[in-house]
């Protein structure tokens, strides 16, 4: 797999070791030149001095045959827009956006530059895992899809503590995937009997949030992030 | 009309004097509270009192593009210093508040062409600057 990655910091440069010690080839572009000097002693020709905003830059790197686009300089409107030209200009099948400020992910998904990585927003998701006050917690979303996995936690009182599996009849577009339970997860089966305090991970189409929430954990707060 | 300009540099503070004086209602935002003066500079009265009105924020907050107006912009102009925030905030407020007519600032003519192809209406000062320099060049008529 041949991958470009833009923007040489601490991301983009840990990120190119991983590819390359995966025997990937990496360009690595990088657009100060003092940090250009300083990892082109390592990378050596793996990184080019550069603006990859800049179209000829792209082509330099030899973007026409990238399988894969990854944009992690420091700056949401480069990543942005060196992505959107990868995806729209040269037609490359697969682009990664790093989002610097969390309030500007809309602005990627408004642009169509999926996926979009925001560290703010997965330590936020590892914080309401970690934090079980909430009632419901996003662990993954499948934009294109359009499916989400979502995790409850069964609270006392839900209409379906002590019930089987198979005697759920969830809303149509969603389903049980795992429980967890005193620790460690399995894949229940039809008699699997749901008690409170299980983890619970669906799948379901996005919007059946609140519904499925009913089911669980009727007091818990649905969350989005 | 109203027209939101973004960016008042040399270019954005003048375009946005020229619309208030023909009569159309004119915000303008920019991160750098100094931009206000260039818009007071050699006028009779202050930029609000003409009517003008100004924000300082960034360009890429939605927040701050609401303050200055940007739902019911009829006209919106990019055109802070940098390409790449502008080609950003112009497809933003084509594609999100659907502004009737929406103007971008490219300095670079590759991706002024591209983005022109795409549907957003480019402006490329270098464009010109190279066109005027090639015309420039040419021998003088005999």
């Amino acid at each position: 797999m041949y991958a470009i990655i833009v923007g040489a910091g601490k991301v983009g440069s840990n990120l190119a070791r991983e590819l390359i010690g995966k025997e990937h080839e990496v360009t690595l572009i990088e657009s100060s030149r003092p940090r250009y000097l300083t990892i082109e002693e390592e990378f050596e020709h793996a990184v080019h001095y550069g603006d990859a905003t800049e179209l000829w830059v792209l082509e330099r790197a030899g973007i026409q045959r990238a399988d894969l686009v990854i944009a992690v300089t420091g700056d949401d409107e480069d990543n942005i827009l060196v992505c959107q030209v990868a995806k729209e200009k040269y037609l490359c099948d697969r682009i990664i956006a790093r989002v610097n400020n969390p309030r500007n992910h809309d602005h990627f998904r408004l642009l169509g530059i999926q996926p979009a990585v925001s560290a703010t927003d997965l330590i936020l998701r590892l914080i309401e895992h970690e934090v079980p006050r909430y009632g419901l917690v996003h662990l993954l979303a499948l934009e294109e899809e359009r499916l989400e996995i979502i995790e409850l936690e069964v609270s006392d009182g839900a209409p379906t503590v002590g019930e089987r599996v198979m005697d759920i009849s969830l809303p149509e577009g969603s389903l049980i995937i795992s429980v967890l339970r005193g620790g460690s997860g399995f894949v229940p089966k039809p008699d699997t009997v749901i008690e409170a305090g299980d983890e619970v991970l669906l799948v379901l189409d996005p919007g059946l949030e609140e519904a499925i929430t009913a089911y669980f954990a009727p007091n818990g707060q649905p969350i989005r992030i | 009309m109203f027209v939101l300009i973004v960016g008042a540099g040399r270019v954005g503070s003048a375009v946005a004097k020229s619309a208030l004086s023909s009569g159309h209602e004119v915000s303008v935002l920019d991160e750098d509270p100094l931009s206000h003066e260039r818009l007071d500079a050699g006028q009779d009265k202050s930029w609000e009192d003409s009517g003008g009105q100004f924000t300082v924020g960034t360009a890429l907050e939605t927040e701050a593009l609401v303050h200055a107006g940007i739902d019911r912009a009829d006209v919106f102009i990019a055109s802070t210093a940098g390409d790449n925030t502008n080609l950003v905030i112009a497809q933003l407020a084509q594609r999100r508040f659907e502004v009737e007519k929406v103007i971008v600032r490219v300095m670079d003519p590759a991706r002024a062409s591209w983005y022109g192809e795409q549907g957003l209406h480019t402006i490329s000062p270098t464009k010109h600057a190279i066109e005027m320099f090639e015309m420039a060049l040419q021998p003088e008529p005999v």
